[in-house]
């Protein structure tokens, strides 16, 4: 291994290349399938924080709206107000202990577990505040032609809040990629451990994490031009969706 | 027949009293023109008939169920009542044959077929033909409320409900909204309009009502309330509006 630092950075790359892209992989994996499922989760969560009773709703339905309202907000404050290393110890350590059965099959799987409880908490509150935002005309026009408050929230907010939340969900992946490298104490191969992996090799610390940080970097870079460029896709300025709307004319006359 | 019978209805905001006792009939057929100053409760009277507003006292009937007492089957009969609001509130995720054809299927239980066919006929009768697969937020100001006003029909109402559907348009689009209304009116469809559209109200009204400060205090045939008002407040506001 030569002396030089930067010479050190290209030995590392050339000869542990695999170790790094072995790391590359599973960050992108556990960040991925973590905001993917922790996405989903807030779907839920969300609504949930946001359930209002009415003066119809029934005495029993009051009480349930509001356990349901308080145990969302519990789990949204603890998930947020603790470090996921901290819950990545606690869960990976302790779940066995509650039932043999439920101990986990690899660190990767409650890596992708802690990422997407701690991503649910977090998009769920940016999800609240999008929806929140959507006029509330939306709502009452809804409401005016009969729909429920649940179908109203699925097939009129909702759509609309996480339009409006992309940006800020991408922003959560991208933090995911460099957060997930806090799963290193669970012993996940992700990408941090590979560079502390490499760096034992040679007692060679510098060199290791420079070329992590390269890729953490190469990562995020070009997960946030993918993410820009998903969002202007998903938003087409007004005189894309006019053409949009002559082509459907011109297929339906076909 | 009246389909709407509303009794003694209150309604506070705090300590506003916005609704103090109103009692109005609206029978099948009838348009009904709500005026009176900013302020004097008519939106509030509008939402309070199909509960987007819970009155604190009263008595709502529509076509034969309070709808102010628990256990009515809300949703169901909200779909009975159309109602257009002043910023149009079209679902702004959706094109416009979808704003007129997803609470059909969701609501109703229509099929997606059945449910377009409906729509766009209901959108060419509002001259929007050539708009339906247009998202909702590329339309002028008139364009939308019409697409509100087909969004309420495919519902299959019995009555309509407008809230100053022409008020903030630019005025070369109040036209357009107005016409689809008359030739609603003239087709039976019972209807109470929230209007400052005066020549629309004389030109269209069965009857008019004159709200100021929480109560009905006029109601009369349209010649009757513009040619000689017999309360003071009424002849005020109409020579400020007219
Ligand atoms: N949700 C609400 N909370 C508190 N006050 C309200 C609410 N809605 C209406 N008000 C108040 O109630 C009063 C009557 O309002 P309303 O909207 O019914 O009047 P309006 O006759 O429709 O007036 P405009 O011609 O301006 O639309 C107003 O003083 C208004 O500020
Ligand atoms: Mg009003």
């Amino acid at each position: 291994m030569p002396d030089s630092l930067w010479g050190g950075v290209w030995y590392d790359i050339i000869t542990y290349w695999p170790l790094f892209l072995e790391g590359i992989k599973n960050t992108l994996l556990i960040s991925l399938t973590g905001t993917v499922i922790g996405f989903t989760l807030s779907l839920v969560i969300a609504p949930m924080r946001l359930l209002k009773s009415t003066s119809r709703d029934s005495l029993l339905l009051k009480i349930v709206k509001k356990i349901v309202r308080i145990l969302s907000t519990i789990y949204v404050e603890v998930l947020r107000g603790t470090p996921m290393i901290v819950q990545a110890m606690i869960i990976y350590y302790t779940i066995g202990r509650i039932h043999p059965a439920l101990s986990w099959s690899s660190p990767i799987q409650c890596g992708i577990f802690v990422v997407s409880i701690n991503t649910a908490a977090y998009i769920s509150e940016i999800l609240r505040g999008s929806i929140q935002a959507i006029d509330p005309g939306q709502t009452e026009a809804a409401r005016s032609i009969g729909m429920t408050s649940t179908q109203t929230m699925i097939y009129v907010v909702l759509p609309q809040a996480i339009k409006n939340s992309i940006p800020a969900i991408g922003n959560e992946f991208v933090i995911n990629i460099k957060d997930t490298s806090v799963l290193m104490v669970i012993a996940v191969t992700e990408l941090f451990f590979s560079a502390r992996s490499v760096a034992g090799i040679h007692y060679r610390t510098e060199e290791a994490y420079i070329v992590a940080a390269i890729a953490y970097l190469f990562m995020t870079f070009t997960a946030t031009r993918v993410l820009y460029w998903l969002g202007k896709k998903l938003d087409p300025p007004v005189a894309k969706a006019k053409t949009k709307k002559k082509l459907k004319k011109l297929v339906r006359r076909v | 027949m009246s389909v709407v019978k509303i009794d003694n209805l209150h309604k506070s905001f705090g300590d506003l009293e916005v609704l103090k006792g109103i009692d109005l009939e609206v029978k099948k057929g009838e348009v009904i023109c709500l005026i009176g100053a900013s302020g004097s409760g008519k939106s509030t009277l509008l939402r309070c008939l199909n509960l987007l507003e819970e009155p604190d006292a009263g008595v709502v009937n529509f076509e034969g169920n309070i709808l102010t007492e628990p256990g009515v089957n809300l949703n169901k009969l909200r779909t009975k009542m159309g109602m257009v609001f002043q910023s149009f509130n079209l679902f702004n995720n959706m094109n416009v044959l979808k704003n007129c054809s997803v609470g059909q299927m969701k609501v109703l239980k229509r099929s997606k077929a059945e449910a377009e066919k409906i729509a766009e006929k209901i959108l060419i009768e509002v001259g929007l033909g050539d708009f339906i697969f247009s998202p909702a937020r590329v339309l002028s100001g008139g364009q939308k409320q019409r697409v509100a006003i087909a969004r309420a029909l495919a519902m299959n109402p019995d009555i309509m409900l407008f809230d100053e559907p022409t008020s903030s348009l630019d005025p070369e689009m109040v036209g357009e909204v107005l016409d689809v209304m008359k030739k609603l009116a003239n087709q039976g469809m019972t209807m109470i309009v929230v209007t400052h559209e005066m020549s629309f109200a004389k030109e269209v009204a069965d009857r008019v009502v004159f709200m100021d400060q929480g109560v009905i205090l006029e109601i009369g045939k349209p010649e009757e309330i513009f040619a000689n008002p017999k309360e003071e407040r009424t002849k005020e506001f109409l020579n400020r509006i007219l």
